[in-house]
């Protein structure tokens, strides 16, 4: 084989000016033909017999099709055993896939078949309580839960994630894992941190990471203003916008994070950022120096959350699974591997005594996970915590457009 | 003579130096299949270890990424290589009406951004109605990689000389004998080098696919999403797989074109 | 018959990307003038406020990427002349495997080498480490989140794609004309101005058309090697895209794009002349 020849010789690559105008036209007659508008689906409010409506007549089919994030179940090998127990019990085989990146391109994925009223080849998902979990609530793209089916959720949820304020008794979704965002450091070059404030301080020039996500960090203007973000109006936006705008100026920020903050931190190129409690945790049990706290001014508290979206094709399957995680025994698995906040409290006991049943590391593992504040936040810590705010689309616009500057300057 | 020999030699360093800052971060990616970590993470060095060779099926979901990449590439380098050789043996031999809009719509493939041909073929699907996945992402693939393969057949066919086509067919060929016989083994290097470049372009694209393979996981897209929680090491073997591929392909033809010499 | 043949080549092709590239590219202009939001709908109102909007508030990150696009160009052409050059004039036997070593790395996938470049340049990483022990790099010295990064990472992932052409372009010129312009104008320099380089310029062309455009629109590299002020049009784009399903300005944001990029082209092809050394070579 010789590659002798040439991978792109433009050649004769011009064009006359007539072709150019011929498909000017062309596109021009085209243009006028797709000159119409995308349809817009606001969805009723929810009628008081929906739920009644969506499950008449929908029976268990034994199959299953779960979307959810990477590394986001408990495995062992190439087995996840809280799923094996499920199937056993409840004879309903599950496909897992872990199809979700990020809420953002995962909605504009599912977007166009939710709209269409198509299958998008999964009935069960978990989305973080963000704009577009919103946007699909309003959109009426979810299924009205059938509470009578979720005994163990009634019985063992904390009551901290029952009828939150982006979803109303639980109307379409139900807790998978929750997590904070609050403020992780390397103790070995930063001060001990107890406000927001410190991610203002000057000593940290170029050292400090923040998130790009617009609700993460206007949350963070918003608590080192005082201001509660859930309560929070368009002047309190602006006077945040203004505050993380010093700082972006102050040259303070090293970089508006995605999820790469964690190995930033690790790698020592950022001393102090905004973090997920999850993360921070599990570098700590791998005998990281660094440290995460609730800063005195508040921190965010978010949920990733499973629903079933309306165009399942086995809703009541997934639904049969909404309700089996939230079985302490299987809540357990779960939190031992995900290392995130976990919905259903006393899982803390189980973890303890399998920490008693294991040996050396697995043992100092599991009593650090069950120790942890990042997994089992104090009443205090919880106290500060607040949500993201809630938008509907014309706001969500005028938000993005008020932070979106900072991040994207 | 002296002074020349010493150019030679600083240009052949220059050369090994360039290569050698090409092949850095593939190092860097091979090291990291044999790290040690306790974790989920793989970010810092905890001692050498050959067990994630043993556990490379751990994750179903990125063997499946992995073979959904390998199979999209694969169609797309035989749909391109067919299609592409065709417009590239039409443009480079003759000349007809339509060429100039033929040639532009071209260049508007090379020259428009993956950014701005997956939204638009994002737009067109949404507005179709088309479910996304493997055949969406097909299409996408194809679409961005036909117009490199016949641009690269066509330069081969322009420097061919008619001459031994019209030989053969005065003795009486027949087209078709005339293209497998003759005009087909020459523009083979050229067939060949479009379809290796089809498939390098379509195995790593992410732009693109991101937009146009609905629920459908390919290799990068796996790997973007794994970044939130840490790359495990099977993807670094993965990769390091795939790089051993392409070395193997490399030393082959090394010894081959050194035996033809 | 034989007139339609090259109709009949060019149809399966041609048709593919007629279809699939200028069709989206009408719905995506009808997009770019509609107005609204993805919960109420979008409605075409020919709102072509909606470039102007776009392009006032977006400028500083136009005008970045076109200039990262230019560096890493101009750069790229500097890395990959000497080294087309020596392949296929000293490369003797060897051409395809050096060809080959240019390409290997790009069998490894782009998310993970840009992975392993941020590894290496960390801060305390064992490229910066060292030199900042030594005392040869201040403390707070850094090269991730600057230009020079973004830049660099651009460069590194699309220097082949400058490569090949000036190599294939190189490889076309015949050693006895080149020495036979040493044995006219005696210097080896001179020989290679008014000889080699003549020849080589079409490479170098479609060398620049296939780095300058992808490295301009590229958000990649900008998004993992890139801080706050390294933010380019294409972060922008695909944030408005698939986070705030803002479709209107994200398409009116693609097809300004767009049209620069192919204005520049062609303004370029004209400026060189390509136009007709392209032509004759093409007859």
């Amino acid at each position: 084989m010789d590659i002798r020849t040439n991978p792109a010789f433009i050649r004769g690559m011009t064009t006359s000016r007539r072709d150019a105008l011929k498909l000017a036209g062309m596109s021009a007659a085209a243009l006028a033909l797709a000159a119409c508008g995308v349809e817009g689906k606001k969805a009723e409010a929810p009628k008081k017999d929906a739920v009644a409506d969506f499950w008449a007549g929908k029976k268990q089919n034994g199959t299953l099709r779960f979307a959810n994030w990477p590394l986001y179940i408990d495995k062992e090998g190439k087995e996840y055993p809280s799923l094996k127990m499920f199937e056993q019990d409840k004879g309903i085989k599950v496909s897992y896939t872990e199809a979700i990146q990020d809420n953002g391109s995962w909605f504009g994925k599912i977007q166009p078949q939710l709209a269409a009223g198509t299958d998008i080849g999964f009935d069960l998902m978990v989305m973080t309580n963000g704009n577009q979990l919103q946007r699909a609530i309003s959109l009426g793209y979810l299924a009205p839960l059938d509470h009578s089916k979720l005994p163990n959720f009634a019985a063992n949820a904390a009551e901290k994630v029952k009828n939150p304020a982006w979803d109303p008794n639980n109307t379409f979704t139900i807790p998978w894992t929750l997590g904070v965002t609050g403020i992780a450091y390397n103790p070995e070059f930063v001060d001990e941190v107890t406000s927001m404030n410190d991610l203002w301080n000057p000593k940290y020039k170029g050292k400090v990471g923040m998130m790009i996500d617009a609700q993460e960090i206007a949350n963070f203007g918003m608590f080192a203003l005082g201001i509660d973000p859930e309560k929070s109006k368009e002047a309190d936006w602006r006077r945040a916008a203004a505050k993380l705008q010093e700082q972006r100026d102050a040259g303070l920020v090293r970089k508006y994070y995605e999820n790469d903050y964690i190995d930033a931190l690790v790698r020592g190129d950022i001393w102090i950022t905004m973090a997920w409690s999850g993360d921070v945790f599990q570098q700590i049990t791998e005998g990281k120096n660094l440290k995460f706290v609730v800063p005195k001014e508040g921190a965010t508290i978010w949920s990733d959350n499973m629903c079933i979206p309306k165009t399942a094709r086995n809703p009541v399957d997934a639904l049969a699974l909404m309700d089996y995680v939230y079985q302490p025994k299987i809540a357990t698995m779960l939190v031992e591997y995900i290392n995130y906040i976990t919905p259903v409290p006393a899982t803390k006991e189980l973890v303890l005594a399998d920490a008693a049943k294991a040996e050396g590391e697995d043992k100092e593992f599991l009593e650090q996970l069950a120790n942890s504040p990042l997994i089992y936040p104090s009443d205090a810590d919880l106290a500060k915590m607040r949500g993201y705010l809630m938008l509907d689309s014309k706001t969500d616009q005028l938000f993005e457009s008020i932070f979106q500057p900072i991040t994207q300057g | 003579m002296r002074k020349r020999k010493l150019a030679d030699r600083l240009l052949f360093g220059y050369v090994w130096l360039i290569i050698a800052w090409l092949f850095l971060p593939i190092a860097v990616m091979i090291a990291f299949g044999f790290n040690d970590t306790q974790s989920k993470s793989n970010v810092s060095w905890q001692g050498f270890t050959f067990k994630w060779w043993g556990r490379l099926d751990e994750y179903p979901d990125l063997t499946d990424a992995m073979i959904n990449s390998i199979q999209l590439a694969v169609i797309c380098v035989v749909i391109t290589t067919v299609l592409g050789t065709l417009m590239g043996l039409a443009l480079g031999r003759y000349r007809f009406k339509g060429q100039g809009a033929t040639n532009l719509i071209m260049f508007a493939a090379i020259s428009s951004p993956e950014l701005v041909m997956g939204a638009s073929l994002l737009s067109l699907f949404v507005s179709t109605g088309v479910d996304m996945g493997f055949t969406t992402a097909l299409i996408a693939h194809v679409l961005f990689c036909l117009s490199f393969v016949a641009i690269t057949v066509r330069a081969r066919v322009v420097g061919l000389d008619p001459s031994l086509e019209e030989a053969a067919r005065d003795l009486g060929a027949s087209t078709w004998t005339t293209f497998w016989r003759i005009t087909f083994p020459m523009i083979l290097p050229g067939v060949v080098a479009g379809a290796l470049l089809a498939f390098a372009l379509s195995i790593d694209d992410f732009v693109i696919t991101q937009f146009t393979s609905g629920a459908m996981q390919t290799f990068p897209l796996w790997i973007w999403g794994a970044t939130r929680i840490g790359v495990p090491p099977q993807v670094n073997i993965l990769g390091t797989l795939i790089f051993a591929v392409g070395v193997a392909i490399a030393v082959i033809n090394s010894v081959t074109a050194r035996r033809r010499t | 018959m034989k007139r339609l043949t090259p109709y009949l080549l060019i149809l399966p092709g041609g048709l593919w990307l007629a279809i699939f590239l200028v069709v989206p590219m009408v719905f995506m202009a009808s997009v770019s003038t509609q107005e609204g939001n993805v919960v109420d709908g979008f409605t075409q109102t020919f709102n072509f406020a909606n470039y102007a909007d776009t392009l006032v508030l977006f400028q500083t990150q136009f005008l970045r990427s076109v200039g990262y696009g230019l560096a890493g160009t101009i750069i790229a052409i500097a890395l990959a002349y000497p080294i087309a050059y020596w392949i296929a004039f000293k490369g003797g036997s060897r051409k395809s495997t050096y060809l080959l070593l240019v390409l290997l790395p790009f069998f490894v996938s782009f998310v993970l080498r840009t992975v392993s470049w941020k590894f290496l340049l960390a801060d305390e990483g064992i490229v910066l480490a060292p030199l900042k022990a030594s005392g040869l790099l201040p403390e707070d010295f850094h090269v991730l989140q600057t230009s020079v990064a973004v830049v660099g990472g651009l460069v590194y992932n699309y220097l082949p794609f400058m490569i090949l052409p000036i190599y294939v372009a190189l490889e076309r010129v015949d050693p006895r004309s080149v020495e036979a312009a040493q044995d006219l104008y005696a210097t080896r320099s001179a020989a290679f101005r008014k000889v080699v380089l003549p020849l080589s310029l079409p490479g170098v062309f479609a060398g620049v058309l296939m780095t300058f455009v992808p490295m301009t629109a590229d958000y990649v590299n900008a998004g993992i090697l890139g801080g706050p002020q390294n933010t380019m049009i294409g972060n922008i784009i695909q944030t408005k895209y698939l986070v705030n399903n803002d479709y209107p300005s994200a398409a009116a944001l693609s097809f300004t794009l767009m049209a620069a990029m192919l204005v520049g082209i062609f303004a370029y092809a004209k400026a060189l002349g390509t136009e007709n050394v392209l032509e004759a070579a093409a007859r």
